[in-house]
């Protein structure tokens, strides 16, 4: 069962929404209906499904109605039309009680303008969520400096809000949400406030902290290269409609129409693009075992200089050149690992292209592709990386 | 269109206090009562304090609250009242302006957040707020002498209705002021309308309620003189009595007593509306947090 559920989600502004719905159903589009029937169309017909511990970002630039959107999901704004489930409950149907539940215990919110109370000092802001569920002082303390730990603002407990920077402040309202232990994360802009390089930390932040949590985390942004960068899955809003969903890769390779790839257009390609997508099947291989002549017939075979070395099980031990490989057999050894070159370069299938890029000045060699079992996954070659920036799908594995 | 009969508000008016004064005496009554119960037990209160303890405390309140400068006002003010003879005549009005000021708190403050509340209560109550705050102060001795005879109660009543309206427009304005984002992140994490009203919204309109009770408390002061009329005591008595004596020493004495009181009270509560850093409050904090650092050093 996924963790929510959205399915035919309306949200009409004006005096009558109800009779907006219909016209909508038929096919008339927001400015036909604002101009003729003075209803702002926030949230037109969406639907989707995002999965325990997943991140889900959704995308816009603003008056898209990503705003409206993720604020129905908590009934902050009351959706005209359709469902939400929440783990298989429908929430638009719940009582103001069983809302008032699922707000404390489900599902936390963090803010743009990080909404934190003035009044209260750093530690009291924590606990907030938990005040409000008249957990007593000490127990929500407790809990509350555990999260201030958690985000590392260990010493910042008795200084108000005005005190910090805004970063500081936002990892109080990320820690305000994680206290309640709600498994469901609304970030509403949550990092746009932030300049660059603060938003950089917090989403690589988010991100580890996301790695041991597990939350699932609803994201909204305008931001592309954020949504790109935390997103397991990106839906593209325009005019209160979903345009396109789906993974990272998918949207950028293969836009839907012309407003996704003119959303794309702009992106820092080096960031995004990642080691698997760009690398080429390893085909210039030789096992250790089958020796040094081998070695030397594939080089020649393929009209090539050096050639990785793996043992049996496809773990990489490093790479020989011909050189070597002509001079030892001009001496008479047969055996391959002593002229093994382990000073390779190495990177992992997820490393981006601005992390590979630097490696080549270090080497003369190809780039090796691995994952965690040392297992050689694939070759990158500089000509594979400027095609990878151009846009150019590399040839997949 | 111009009627040629007049339209017989006043006689209207004048029919309805009769009918109210006599149906409801007792009512009036237990109203005076309670309200001379309140301005008795503030005056006897504040009498019963020595001069010298009284002086002392209210400097360390100016300097806590304040500053240095109003710390050395008060001293220096409160001497003087005591000098010119006329330091149970400013008990007596500060009985007076207290009991008014803490009776149109209790109205007050739940009428404005009544207000901020309901935009209808908001539409009702705006033009009474007018009302009370422009008809001419005057104008409210007359039925307040009927409904609670001669005195301070009456003088306390006159008060209340003229003063009240800036503890409730401000109330009002302060928790409508509270920003949508707060009020929203709050509504998050599931507050109750209650929880939101007690935990955020009047915590966060203190400030500005504060300039109410500010406002409320002098316009107050600026009715001591008028109630002297129908019967309150205090140092609008004297100011009266130097009026009618054509007594200019008397006067001049009675209105300065009442110039020094008012600033004192204004200077006062003025800082419970805004953080101040010259005032001992910033001192004794700064003290407590050396020592902190100092123990864990």
């Amino acid at each position: 069962m996924p963790k929510v559920e959205v399915n035919g989600l309306y949200k009409v502004f004006g005096s009558s929404p109800l009779q907006i719905i219909p016209l909508l159903k038929k096919g008339m589009n927001k400015a036909t209906i604002f101009k003729k029937h003075k209803h702002n169309v926030g949230v037109n017909d969406i639907s989707f499904t995002v999965q325990e511990g997943e991140v889900f970002v959704i995308m816009g630039f603003s008056g898209s109605g990503k705003s409206t959107l993720i604020r129905c999901l908590n009934r902050l704004i009351e959706p005209t039309g359709g469902s939400i489930l929440i783990d298989g409950e429908d929430i638009t149907k719940a009582s103001t009680s069983r809302l008032r539940e699922i707000r404390r215990k489900k599902i936390a919110m963090v803010f743009q303008n990080f909404g934190l109370l003035p009044h209260k000092t750093i530690l009291e802001n924590i606990a907030f969520g938990l005040e409000i569920q008249n957990i007593s002082r000490s127990e929500r303390n407790e809990k509350a400096a555990e999260m201030l730990k958690l985000v590392g603002l260990e010493g910042y407990e008795n200084a108000k809000p005005a005190e910090l920077s805004g970063g500081m402040q936002q990892r109080v309202g990320l820690a305000r949400a994680l206290a309640t232990e709600a498994d469901i994360l609304l970030m509403d802009e949550a990092f746009s406030a932030l300049d660059p390089l603060i938003r950089r930390d917090m989403q690589n932040e988010l991100l580890s902290l996301q790695e041991k949590m597990k939350k699932t985390i609803i994201f909204i942004t305008h931001d592309l290269d954020e949504a790109l960068k935390i997103g397991d899955c990106i839906a593209l809003m325009r005019d209160g409609e979903i345009v396109q969903t789906g993974p990272a890769e998918e949207i950028l390779q293969n836009p839907a129409d012309d407003y996704v790839s003119n959303f794309t257009q702009n992106v820092n390609r080096v960031e995004i693009i990642t080691a698997s997508s760009i690398m080429r099947r390893a085909e210039a291989i030789v096992l250790e075992k089958s020796g040094i002549r081998t070695a030397a017939h594939t080089m020649k075979e393929l009209g090539i200089s050096s050639i990785f070395v793996t043992d049996r099980s496809g773990v990489l031990l490093g790479i020989v050149t011909i050189d070597k490989v002509s001079g030892l057999i001009k001496k008479g050894t047969e055996a391959l690992a002593n002229i093994i070159d382990n000073d390779i370069q190495t990177v992992r299938p997820e490393a981006s292209i601005d992390e590979i890029i630097p490696l080549f000045f270090q080497s003369n060699y190809p780039i090796a592709v691995i994952d965690d079992e040392g297992k050689l996954k694939g070759i990158i070659f500089k000509s594979t990386v400027l095609a990878g920036i151009s846009g150019e799908k590399g040839e997949c594995v | 269109m111009i009627l040629n009969s007049k339209i017989p508000i006043g006689d209207v008016t004048e029919n309805g206090i009769d009918w109210l004064t006599e149906n409801y005496s007792e009512f009036f009554t237990g109203i005076r009562d309670s309200i001379e119960t309140i301005i008795d037990g503030l005056f006897w209160f504040l009498i019963s304090i020595p001069i010298p303890i009284f002086i002392a405390l209210i400097v360390l309140i100016a300097w806590y609250l304040s500053s240095k400068g109003t710390a050395a006002f008060a001293g220096i003010g409160l001497f003087l009242i005591q000098n010119m003879g006329l330091w149970e005549k400013t008990m007596e009005t500060l009985a007076l302006v207290g009991a008014a000021t803490l009776i149109t708190l209790v109205i007050g403050l739940p009428l404005g957040i009544l207000m901020s509340k309901s935009n209808i209560a908001e539409k009702i109550l705006r033009p009474v707020l007018d009302f009370m705050q422009t008809m001419p102060a005057f104008v409210y001795l007359i039925p307040a002498v009927y409904f609670f005879d001669l005195g301070a109660v009456p003088g306390a009543v006159a008060t209340i209705i003229f003063a009240m309206p800036p503890i409730v427009r401000l109330t009002n304005l302060g928790i409508r002021q509270v920003p949508g984002d707060v009020i929203e992140a709050s509504k998050s994490f599931g507050a109750t309308s209650w929880q939101l009203l007690f935990k955020v919204q009047v915590p966060l309109a203190v400030p500005t309620i504060m300039a109410g009770l500010n406002q409320t408390i002098m316009l107050s002061l600026s009715m001591v003189v008028i109630s002297a009329m129908i019967g309150a005591d205090g140092l609008g008595r004297v100011v009266y009595e130097g009026i009618t004596q054509m007594n200019m020493g008397k006067g001049f004495e009675g209105g300065l007593a009442v110039v020094i009181l008012a600033m004192l009270l204004d200077r006062i509560t003025q800082s419970l509306s805004a953080e101040q850093n010259v005032s001992g409050k910033a001192y004794v904090k700064n003290l407590l947090a050396k020592r902190v650092k100092n123990k864990s050093v």
